[in-house]
């Protein structure tokens, strides 16, 4: 359908992934946004990795601590993330325990896994052809944002409900490491830079 | 839907850099030209959305972002929710929510709570109005407009009101259980806020406020 695609970086110029505007090779910072030009590379994917470990590191304590400290009448209950899905599901809210589950448990790790793919994809071979590895790439940096859902489901809980002896709920630590794991997984994403999906591709689509 | 061409590659085309753009997602070299308002540039090769300029969106924009404005003033300030069980009753402020981790460990989380749900979109809108307030009116771009801009468009992901009103509706669910809720002002500015802020998000076309930041620049 179309002429032979040739990236900026093949002709000997640099792209502002920013702005779009075309370098001469060699420029640092962009003319017309002032981002930063340096060139992508295989150590920038370092970045990625790091941030990826830090955001696993801290996912365990988070789902291993307690995540919300309900006292009712003197009694005091403590819950870690999947412990509040269960307890949802108890009380027959299916949808809520749903949403929940979904953004706490199974978007940190989806995230994870596909982090992981497409940071080895840029140096192996891979099957999955560019356009999934660019859409896969879309998705995850747009859902990361949305696993914040429980530490703010949390918060005001925590607020809300303090009516002394009756019933009042206190964050865990858990809330601290999660919203730390959902950051590092967020930076993580942001420091991949999507065009070296495109990079490793020498033939042109379509 | 139109789409950028590839360039007819020759020395002398390569020269001329400023004919040319490369697409942000996937560095494809490709021939720039004015992108008509209403009309969406993808790129072939990645098919990523490069422009897609609307009629008066700059002006939309500045609108969303003043009213965006006005909300989370009212989002801050008027009663939030207010739960009462067995006669008595706990009213909260967005502030309370914020400050519900100031406790112990988790208060690092007080502060970044307020970042992302306070502090971060309204840094935002006020950088888009400093930054498209000029533009809308056809004046040159106000000094610091690129970095101003600049940092609008890096803290896009972590301005999570979206995310907190969702939130608010999964504890208010969890709550009903256990007493009564009553939804207070703040929470529908809030609510408001989260609308002016998807709609103003889809009227921004990056590309196109870099070029006529660019365009505009005095000489």
């Amino acid at each position: 359908m179309s002429a032979p695609v040739v990236t900026a970086r093949q002709a000997g110029l640099i792209g502002c992934a920013q702005c779009g505007k075309v370098h001469r090779d060699g420029a640092v910072t962009c003319l017309r946004c002032g981002s930063d030009l340096r060139p992508r590379s295989a150590a920038r994917l370092q970045a990625v990795w790091a941030w990826l470990v830090a955001g696993l590191v801290v996912y365990v304590p988070a789902n291993v601590y307690p995540m919300l400290k309900t006292s009712s009448l003197g009694r005091t209950t403590e819950s870690t993330i999947l412990g509040g899905v269960v307890e949802l599901m108890h009380h027959g809210s299916y949808g809520i325990a749903g949403i929940v589950f979904f953004a706490s448990i199974i978007i940190p790790i989806a995230k994870f896994l596909a982090i992981i793919f497409l940071a080895l994809s840029v140096t192996r071979q891979v099957r999955m052809s560019h356009h999934y590895r660019h859409k896969l790439f879309h998705v995850v940096e747009f859902i990361g944002r949305w696993s914040m859902i429980d530490v703010f489901v949390v918060a005001i809980l925590a607020s809300l409900v303090q009516l002394n002896f009756a019933a009042s709920i206190a964050p865990g630590i858990a809330a601290v490491s999660f919203a730390l794991s959902v950051a590092f997984t967020m930076v993580s994403a942001l420091s991949f830079d999507e065009r070296l999906i495109w990079d490793a591709d020498p033939v042109p689509a379509e | 839907m139109s789409v950028h061409t590839p360039p007819k590659m020759s020395e002398d085309s390569a020269r001329d850099l400023d004919s040319l753009i490369a697409c942000p997602a996937c560095d494809a070299l490709l021939r720039d030209r004015d992108v008509a308002a209403g009309e969406t540039a993808t790129c072939p090769r990645c098919h990523s959305v490069i422009e897609a300029p609307r009629r008066l969106a700059m002006t939309r924009i500045l609108m969303l972002a003043m009213a965006g404005l006005i909300l989370m003033v009212a989002a801050v300030f008027f009663p939030f929710l207010e739960v009462s069980a067995a006669g008595l009753s706990q009213r909260s402020t967005l502030v309370d929510t914020v400050r519900a981790f100031s406790g112990g460990l988790t208060v690092p989380l007080t502060y970044a709570m307020a970042a992302l749900i306070v502090v971060l979109p309204t840094v935002r809108f006020l950088a888009l109005i400093y930054v498209l307030g000029p533009m809308a009116l056809g004046w040159y771009p106000r000094r610091f407009a690129v970095p101003a801009f600049r940092v609008a468009e890096a803290l896009r992901p972590w301005a999570m009101a979206e995310v907190f009103i969702v939130g608010v509706a999964v504890a208010l669910v969890k709550v009903a259980g256990l007493a009564h809720v009553a939804i207070g002002p703040a929470f529908w500015a809030f609510v408001g806020l989260v609308v002016v802020t998807v709609l103003k998000d889809n009227f921004m076309s990056r590309v196109t406020v870099w070029k006529t930041l660019e365009a505009r620049r005095p000489a």
